[in-house]
């Protein structure tokens, strides 16, 4: 999943669980959901190490990112 | 050797070639590149790229060429009849024994070339439907990878890079480098467009090959004739055709290209492109503590209402079984303030009975008769003489007065005076 779909995931359990009509089953499965979705988001923040590359067409449509 | 004036005797002839060449010189010496004001007249673009016509005014006129390597530089292809003013060198063109103003700049009176070449580009790409604000894509959230069509070299990179980096350090930039001014930079950066399409085509067939999701193409300042390739028509048609959301980023504020009206969002600069599209990390860092946050008030929230349920359950049987009898001995107060109202009630009627009666009672007491001015005759036993009989010649009797008592003696009796007859 990419940052975007977790961060969107997130933000529609977060408010679903305020939105305070749900069974306790239910919010307590979103919940655990939610700490999954958070996880994935956090990690994605964490590995940030971004670089300037150059693309490279070594031949029509066949291409290198180099540093 | 003794010097003599080339071509002075019939002896010493100069060659066309010579003299021809000499004129050149002296001309290009004499004048420097300069202004010349005229009319376009004869105008022809030979398949060379040269382009040739004549200037006049009322009384002369002078031939002249726009060599291929210039007319880049010159926005549109000046028409017949138009006014100008052309900068260029007088020279001579010795293959033809003629007089030509060699133009670098063209310039229109009035609207001006660039401006017509502009306007009527950006007409007939909104006739096409290029520009319409519906055709523009929404900007990704959150680039992972931005591809920058630029110089490698510019200020315009440099911006981006520092911006990118200094919001979120994870983003990556991919630069496809192109000419971004000059001769054959608007074929430049059609190139770079048509690599990143490939690129992004491959990617959907590549597994593992990373392709950005935006692309961030511009340049930094400039003058006019710079930023002009932006103004290109295959340029504004590649961007058009871009298959990620484009921002166009070309020099400053006050700049505006046709590609920015093809491009998905227009950026005042290339460092406001990397702004729009990159997100700041400490931001996303705060929206995903603060999501974190929201997610376990809201759990916490919910075991609370839960628990505060279940002691409500509780209390609600304790409370049921206190109610039965509670509700026997309402039932008997109940009873007892009824009856304590039945009385009460019972005894007001009693109350204001008796009020009624004194009144009637005091309305029938002699006394008050007394008071309107009749009298009242009794006999001395205290009996009340009320009819003729009662009296006889000499009777002796009181008048009851309002105020006192007058021992009165009967005189005669009669029969006449008013007589209450018995209804009955």
């Amino acid at each position: 999943m990419t940052f975007e779909e977790n961060l969107t995931r997130l933000e529609q359990i977060a408010a679903k669980l305020e939105s305070d009509n749900l069974p306790l089953e239910e919010a307590l499965r979103l919940f655990e959901e939610g700490i999954a979705h958070l996880r994935e988001a956090k990690a994605a923040l964490g590995d940030a190490e971004g670089k300037v590359k150059t693309l490279i067409e070594q031949a029509e449509g066949v291409f290198e990112v180099k540093e | 050797m003794h010097l003599t004036a080339p071509g002075a005797s019939a002896a010493e002839p100069v060659s066309v070639a010579w003299l021809a060449g000499e004129t050149k010189a002296v001309l290009e010496g004499a004048f420097v590149p300069l202004w010349v004001k005229g009319e376009i007249s004869g105008f022809k673009a030979y398949p060379s790229g040269h382009w040739y016509f004549t200037l006049k005014d009322e009384t002369a006129q002078l031939s002249c060429v726009v060599w291929r390597g210039a007319t880049t530089r010159i926005p549109a292809k000046p028409a017949d009849g138009m006014q100008v003013v052309a900068r260029g060198q007088v020279t001579v063109y010795p293959a033809r024994g003629q007089l030509q103003f060699s133009i670098s700049a063209i310039e229109a009176e009035g609207e001006g070339l660039w401006k017509k070449q502009f306007d009527e580009l950006k007409a007939k790409l909104e006739r096409e439907g290029l520009t319409d604000p519906a055709r523009k894509r929404r900007l990704p959230r959150f680039p992972r990878t931005i591809a920058v069509i630029t110089s490698g070299e510019g200020a315009a990179l440099r911006d981006i890079i520092a911006v990118t980096h200094r919001r979120h350090p994870g983003v990556d930039l991919v630069v496809i480098p192109a000419l971004v001014q000059g001769e054959g930079a608007p074929q430049s950066i059609i190139a770079a467009l048509g690599k990143l399409a490939r690129w992004v085509a491959a990617g959907a067939a590549t597994p593992g090959l990373r392709v950005p999701d935006l692309c961030i193409i511009g340049r930094g300042g400039g003058s006019r004739e710079d930023l002009w390739s932006f103004n290109d028509e295959g340029v504004a048609r590649a961007i058009a055709a871009s298959p990620v959301p484009t921002i166009s980023a070309v020099g400053h504020e006050t700049d505006v290209t046709i590609a920015d009206f093809v491009a998905d969002l227009r950026a005042a600069t290339p460092s406001a492109a990397a702004e729009a599209a990159v997100p700041v990390l400490a931001e996303l860092r705060l929206q995903v503590a603060q999501l974190a946050g929201t997610m376990a008030d809201a759990l916490q929230d919910r075991v609370f209402v839960e628990r505060r349920e279940l002691g409500r359950c509780a209390e609600g049987l304790a409370l049921r079984a206190r109610r039965v009898s509670e509700r026997r001995r309402a039932r008997t107060e109940q009873l007892v303030a009824a009856i304590a109202r039945t009385a009460d009630r019972a005894v007001e009627r009693r109350k204001s009975r008796v009020a009624t009666l004194a009144g009637t009672l005091n309305a029938l007491s002699p006394l008050q008769v007394l008071g309107r001015g009749f009298a009242v005759a009794q006999g001395l036993d205290g009996k009340t003489l009320s009819a003729r009989a009662a009296f006889a010649k000499g009777t002796l009797f009181d008048l009851l007065l309002r105020d006192g008592r007058v021992r009165a003696t009967a005189e005669s009796v009669h029969t006449d005076g008013p007589h209450i007859l018995e209804s009955r």
